[in-house]
């Protein structure tokens, strides 16, 4: 674990580049992390989607599988893999300041 | 044994290798048969990884529209079953070990069959039925679900898959 300075706050990473305390989170650092796994802009989708991500682990204890992402977070599965090419549960856990989602669905 | 263990060889230090590209191949038509492979495809697409589905001989159950929704656990010559032959063999037994199964994977979130295929395409990995099988079944396009791609040779499989790993389920 390091503690790293993003967007001008302190704080915690994995090995992974995932916040290890949620509670360090704020908007400006998930604009961060979005920009340095490439994606330049946040738009009100991938809003939707992290918001829906970081609720719902906040709530249960665990993120999301991209099968409950895809039905309830009101993003459909095709979109998003186009707003999160490289995976879109791992990302928006990272930019929404959650832990990596450890199952495999 | 104690000294076979710590003979044992460290995991490899941190290797920043990773895998881009994966092409499955799905050749059983058994639920047990069909969903490691699609558990692989969709975690593929989890982490950015391409990945290219085939399905070749009664895999390709999982593709066809008349049986996609019907795929049923092996109960007989499964040793994993731990349980008799003819107990296997039982009328409506494959039936209640194939209800078991779906109940408890409902419970962790995998989905049925005919969702995780549109899962997996939609989540961008592409479907080919295999074009030997194809032809040996008499099948065309019609036959399969909207979601497959195409139906490929092995040779064009094999491009499709280049610069990639191949796993055979």
């Amino acid at each position: 674990m390091t503690t790293t300075m993003i967007a001008d706050s302190p704080v915690d990473l994995d090995a992974e580049g995932f916040l290890t305390d949620h509670t360090e989170w704020n908007e400006r650092i998930a604009e961060a992390i979005a920009r340095e796994n490439g994606i330049e802009h946040l738009t009100d989708r991938h809003w939707q989607v992290v918001r829906f991500m970081r609720e719902r682990y906040l709530a249960t204890g665990t993120a999301p599988s991209i099968r409950s992402l895809g039905k309830e977070s009101g993003v459909p599965v095709k979109e998003l893999y186009q707003l999160f090419p490289k995976g879109p549960a791992k990302l928006a856990a990272k930019i929404g300041g959650v832990p990596k989602p450890k199952g495999c669905i | 044994m104690a000294t076979h263990l710590a003979e044992r060889p460290q995991a490899a230090p941190a290797n920043r290798e990773t895998i881009e590209k994966v092409a499955i191949v799905i050749s059983k038509g058994s639920l047990e048969g069909v969903y490691p492979g699609l558990i692989m495809a969709n975690g593929a697409r989890m982490e950015g990884i391409e990945a290219e589905l085939f399905f070749t001989f009664f895999g390709l159950d999982a593709i066809r529209k008349d049986r996609y929704a019907n795929i049923k656990v092996a109960t007989v010559g499964n040793p994993g079953m731990h349980l008799p032959t003819w107990v296997g063999a039982l009328p409506g037994f494959s039936a209640l070990a194939t209800r078991m199964m779906k109940r408890q994977m409902e419970k962790i979130d995998i989905p049925p069959i005919p969702e995780f295929i549109e899962l997996v395409a939609d989540s961008g990995a592409h479907l080919y039925a295999c074009k030997a099988t194809v032809d040996m079944f008499g099948l065309t396009m019609q036959d399969f679900v909207p979601q497959v791609d195409d139906i490929i040779s092995v040779g064009e499989f094999y491009e499709k898959a280049a610069g990639g790993e191949i796993i055979f389920t």
